[in-house]
């Protein structure tokens, strides 16, 4: 764009406002797969569906675990801020120090994940205890000047009054004023005593109870602030505090200590510190785990392969949910766009549906399936043909198939956290601590051909009563909380185990410690005594007469293993199991391993590779003076060692960009050539440039 | 007078200097005086109650509150416009963004006649805050009087001695007033003073004394002791609530009160337990040893890869690098390699965190060096987590 200035420098062009956006309909974008054809736009609303179910789920969960924590904050607020306004006559009122009240909260070590806490901290807050919550973040507040002009404008901001509109030209104004805390709480009279006698109903509950909410601060980022700005906040507002309400909240990422770091203890000293603690992100893993994958209530599946590059980035990089959300959304996502039989991943009944509407296309998809391919060569010579050559008993075929992979995993779910009942408290955990890792394994192979199962099978045959039955129990609790029919009789089975156990309470087996009784040792010298041990020993190997408790305890354990073998089939020996299961681990983990700065190198080092515009294909080692100035300088500059030249570096680069209108070389001036050569590092210069007047 | 001796206790003769320096209304007084002393000695308050009480003409400003100049500069012209103008009269808000505007509206304002022919005082507390502020601001301020030429003094309170804030330039010197630490003796006065209203003044006073036993050898804080006496003075009564010893038993009042005062200065001093905990387990009367402290809570979870370049850190942070080839070339491999992608996103979340801290220049792109902040005993509960025996790799163990 040309200007019709005489000056050198930068100049803004506003964009050009009637240009539109050509809004492509996201569906779309599931085109341009390999697969073109195949029910794209049903599979990407599919996706949709699943997707939304899933966040909302997970919403839900969120607000389930913080439902405590949060009920206790709130109750922390309300007390101390009554407190705060007692007006009391008491002696000891008047000298105590006048202490602000806060919060410690500790949200570990998972930053990703405390935007979202805070933030639904901030919504309840605003519900129940007072419309004025202010979150604050340190790079925002470098000074107290700063750190007052964010919180003056977000509490104007806060105001749930609608009504007043002239109101907000007075606000407008206001936010050029020099921000101190004197004006803070001037405002904060005037608000609050003009809401006084004509309050609004939605506020009536909070002003009822105070007739002065308080402010609430949330320090989002404890860590990062300065100590500088800390200290003096805290000061100034301890001194206005009897007019200006003030509960901070600190969220702490690492542990408490750091508030006594930060502010030394004539500064805390002027706080009133509570500590409140969120849930561990392990624990918050666990039960989205729990509620998105163990179950049969989403269709959709990871492989093990999958699962375990998701828990990797959680245990060793980040400990972000979120993260771990976004990594199943990814997977999810992709498993739509890459798998064409995807349209089948939704609830049983809509599933068997669109079973009917399989184009001719899809069933040869089915057939090319390896899974549905193994489940074929088993069949009869005279159903393999049907199968492969008729469209109808295809699918015939594949609904029954669905329906047993749904039941597949019904069963397969109770079984696995009845197992994880059993193994979750032996010693040393060879099956793993959590379920996950439970499931993990299983998912993998046949679980009762791993080592560790075996030595858990030994574990189990020596568990005392007690345990066997507490294991027991809550097995039952697994079943019964089911409504699966299959493994009904289980439920009933494990009754009558108990029932067992119960009644070996009552007949004691009396004769096995007569007999041993009988066989007491009497008093004999060192050699009589060592015979008659062995002796002991020899009858106790040889006759091995178990006891009752030992025979129902072996049962048990048998009884156990049969469950496992027969419902823990890992998923893959399912026919069509493709269709639910995500297995490209590889693309997962290119995506979200990503390495910004190879990236970053690749972009420009070879610009094809991303803008994928023919003219920037070149040969090793030449660099295209049409690829954009800023690779031409990057390659540029990976030809020189350690040290550039500044000078060398652009006359290079002045050379490679007016290398095309070589044949006219001549014909470019020396001050446009300069003007090149300046280019690169005219960006740092204008600044300066722009505040004198141009000379030219 | 004697009213104001009953406000002010011992510190009469500071009150005498001060009240001699003032003079009558309309003399001229020294231009600038600068009070100093610790925490808590009674500088604002003396301050405060003198010229409230002789009904001074005076302007209190805390300058920890003025983070800009023109905060400072237009919050004592508006208190002194305010003093000026008669209770009906509403004056509009001044602005004022340098120090000359400020002499000059100064001299306007000081105009005005219930103003004239007495002196003004201007307080600034927290003078140290001043020394932040623009250069000439403090020069200014002490050489007020001659500037604006009115009667007027500036007096300045402050913590950190006089020598600390001279200028290199120079400057009018003021009239350095020194007010020394309370001793146990004018602690003990003091604190009795405000005996509640149910109880006897002896009473109390034998209260006080036990708590200054107590407290006296670490907090000479006369506002935190006061908060303290507070706190605790149910605990102390609580036998004689309770009918079990009357006010005279001394002895069996200490044996109750001793232990509990010496678990507060380990737990409500420190603010590891905050003051409204600690008034609800007395009243509860539960053992504040259930009530785990801040400190207490040091574990921090962090994930595994971090937990690693955190011991990493640390052994780098501490060891002489001479002496890696000790440490790793005998037990090659007993360190996992840990190479993975997300390192460097992982340091600076190390950072954010304030487990490391940058160390040399920030312009420094390529090659940040980072320096662990940890303690070892956060590091060891680090290392034991993953099975990783530190003590073995560090130098100072040797």
């Amino acid at each position: 764009m040309a200007t019709s200035s005489v000056s050198k420098g930068c100049f803004v062009f506003k964009p050009n406002f009637k240009k539109r956006k050509i809004s492509v309909p996201i569906e779309d974008y599931f085109n341009k797969g390999k697969n073109a054809s195949e029910d794209s736009k049903l599979r990407f609303e599919t996706y949709q569906l699943i997707w939304q179910q899933m966040k909302s789920e997970t919403e839900r969960l969120q607000e389930e675990l913080n439902k405590n924590l949060f009920d206790s904050l709130i109750e922390f607020l309300q007390t101390s801020h009554s407190g705060l306004w007692k007006n009391s006559e008491d002696w000891s009122c008047e000298i105590k120090l006048r202490e602000i009240p806060t919060a410690a909260l500790i949200l570990g070590v998972n930053v990703t994940d405390h935007d979202l806490t805070l933030r639904s901290l901030t919504e309840v807050l605003q519900n129940n205890v007072t419309p004025y919550v202010v979150s604050l973040q340190a790079k925002d507040c470098p000074d107290m000047k700063h750190f007052l002009q964010k919180l003056v404008s977000q509490l104007m901001d806060c105001k749930v009054d609608v009504q007043s509109k002239e109101k907000e030209s007075v606000q407008v104004i206001q936010k050029n004023v020099h921000y101190s805390m004197d004006s803070l709480s001037a405002w904060y009279m005037s608000v609050t005593q003009k809401t006084d006698p004509k309050m609004p109903r939605k506020k009536r509950t909070f002003s009822s109870q105070w007739q002065s909410p308080p402010v609430v601060l949330i320090l989002k980022d404890m860590e990062s602030f300065t100590t500088k700005v800390l200290q003096d906040f805290i000061i100034i507002s301890s001194q206005h505090l009897h007019e200006f309400p003030l509960i901070l909240i600190f969220g702490i990422a690492t542990s408490p200590v750091v508030i006594h770091r930060l502010l030394p203890h004539a500064v805390s000293s002027l706080l009133c510190i509570e500590l409140f603690q969120s849930l561990s992100c392990k624990e918050h893993l666990t039960t989205v785990l729990d509620k998105l994958l163990l179950t049969t209530q989403f269709p959709f599946k990871l492989s093990e392969k999958v699962l375990q590059i998701l828990t990797n980035i959680f245990l060793y990089h980040d400990f972000s949910i979120q993260n771990f959300i976004k990594g199943l959304q990814l997977s999810l996502l992709e498993h739509f766009y890459s798998q064409p039989l995807s349209v089948l991943c939704c609830n049983l009944p809509e599933a068997k549906r669109r079973t009917h509407f399989l184009s001719a296309n899809q069933c040869e998809n089915i057939r090319r399936l390896p899974s549905f391919r193994r489940y074929v060569e088993k069949q009869s010579s005279q159903k393999q043909v049907a199968l492969l050559t008729s469209d109808r008993s295809l699918k015939e075929e594949t609904q029954s198939l669905l329906e047993n992979l749904h039941v597949y995993h019904t069963n397969y779910f109770l079984v696995l956290r009845c197992l994880h009942q059993f193994t979750s408290s032996l010693p040393k955990y060879p099956l793993g601590r959590q379920i996950r890792e439970l499931y993990c394994m299983c998912l993998e192979k046949n679980i009762w051909d791993s080592e560790e199962y075996a030595s858990v099978l030994q574990l189990l045959r020596l568990l005392a009563k007690d345990e066997l039955m507490a294991m027991l129990q809550n097995c039952f609790k697994v079943f019964q909380s089911s409504s699966a029919k299959e493994l009904g009789n289980t439920a009933k089975k494990i009754e009558e185990f108990l029932a067992q156990f119960q009644s070996l309470d009552e007949t004691k087996e009396e004769e096995d410690t007569s007999q041993l009784q009988s066989k007491g040792l009497q008093k004999t010298d060192l050699y009589h005594l060592q015979k008659s041990l062995l002796e002991m020993k020899e009858l106790r190997s040889t006759s091995k007469r178990q006891t009752k408790f030992e025979v129902l305890r072996e049962q048990v354990v048998s009884f156990v293993d049969s469950l496992v073998r027969e419902y823990l089939l890992p998923p893959d020996t399912q026919p069509l199991h493709e269709t639910l299961y995500f297995s490209s681990a590889h693309t997962l983990r290119q995506h979200l391993n990503a390495a910004p700065r190879i990236a970053l190198h690749t972009a420009l080092n070879n610009p094809y590779y991303y803008l994928k515009n023919e003219a920037l294909r070149s040969e090793e080692g030449c660099i295209p003076n049409v690829a954009p100035d800023i690779c031409i300088a990057y390659k540029l500059h990976l030809e020189c060692s350690r040290l550039i030249n500044l000078v060398d570096w652009s006359e290079a680069f002045a050379t490679v960009v007016t290398a095309a209108e070589k044949m006219d070389a001549n014909s470019v001036t020396s001050e446009e050539r300069n003007e090149v050569i300046q280019y690169p590092f005219k960006i740092n210069s204008t600044t300066s440039k722009s505040s004198q007047p141009a000379v030219e | 007078m004697l009213h104001l001796e009953n406000m002010v206790l011992c510190r009469e003769s500071q009150v005498s200097t001060l009240q001699s320096l003032f003079g009558e209304r309309h003399h001229f007084s020294f231009p600038s005086i600068f009070i100093y002393g610790h925490t808590a000695s009674g500088k604002t308050y003396v301050t405060q109650t003198l010229l409230r009480s002789l009904e001074l003409p005076h302007v209190f400003v805390n300058c920890v509150e003025c983070f800009t100049l023109r905060l400072l500069l237009e919050q004592i012209l508006n208190k002194l416009n305010h003093l000026s103008s008669s209770e009906g009269e509403c004056s509009t808000h001044i602005t004022c963004e340098i120090f000359n505007d400020f002499v000059r509206l100064f001299k306007q304002i000081t105009e005005a006649e219930n103003l004239k022919d007495q002196t003004v005082y201007i307080v600034l507390d927290k003078a140290e805050y001043l020394r932040d502020m623009e250069a000439n601001l403090l020069p200014g301020f002490l050489r007020l009087q001659e500037l604006t030429d009115r009667n007027v003094t500036v007096i300045f309170l402050s913590e950190i001695v006089w020598e600390k804030f001279r200028p290199n330039t120079g400057c009018f010197e003021p009239f350095v007033l020194y007010f020394p630490d309370y001793s146990i003796g004018n602690l003990q006065k003091i604190l009795s003073h405000d005996h509640p209203p149910e109880y006897s003044a002896d009473f109390y006073a034998a209260y006080i004394n036990i708590l200054l036993g107590v407290f006296y050898t670490v907090c000479r804080d006369l506002k935190e002791l006061r908060h303290l006496a507070v706190l605790n003075f149910p605990k102390y009564c609580e036998p004689v609530v309770k009918g079990e010893a009357n006010e005279r038993d001394t002895r069996k009042l200490w044996r109750n009160i001793e232990p509990h005062l010496k678990k507060a200065m380990q737990t409500v001093y420190l603010r590891e337990i905050s003051s409204s905990q600690w008034e609800k387990l007395q009243k509860d009367d539960t053992d504040p040893g259930q009530l785990k402290g801040l400190s207490a809570y040091t574990h921090v979870e962090l994930p595994y890869y971090s937990k690693f370049i955190l011991i990493a850190a640390y052994l780098a942070s501490y060891n002489p690098a001479r002496t890696d080839k000790r440490f790793f070339l005998k037990h090659h491999g007993k360190i996992k390699k840990t190479n993975f992608l997300k390192k460097h996103e992982k340091i600076t979340s190390l950072v954010t965190l304030q487990l490391l801290t940058l160390v040399g220049h920030d312009d420094q792109l390529d090659e940040p060096k980072y320096k662990c902040t940890v303690s070892l005993d956060f590091i060891r509960a680090i290392a034991r987590t993953v099975n990783f025996d530190i003590i073995k790799y560090l130098y100072d163990f040797l």
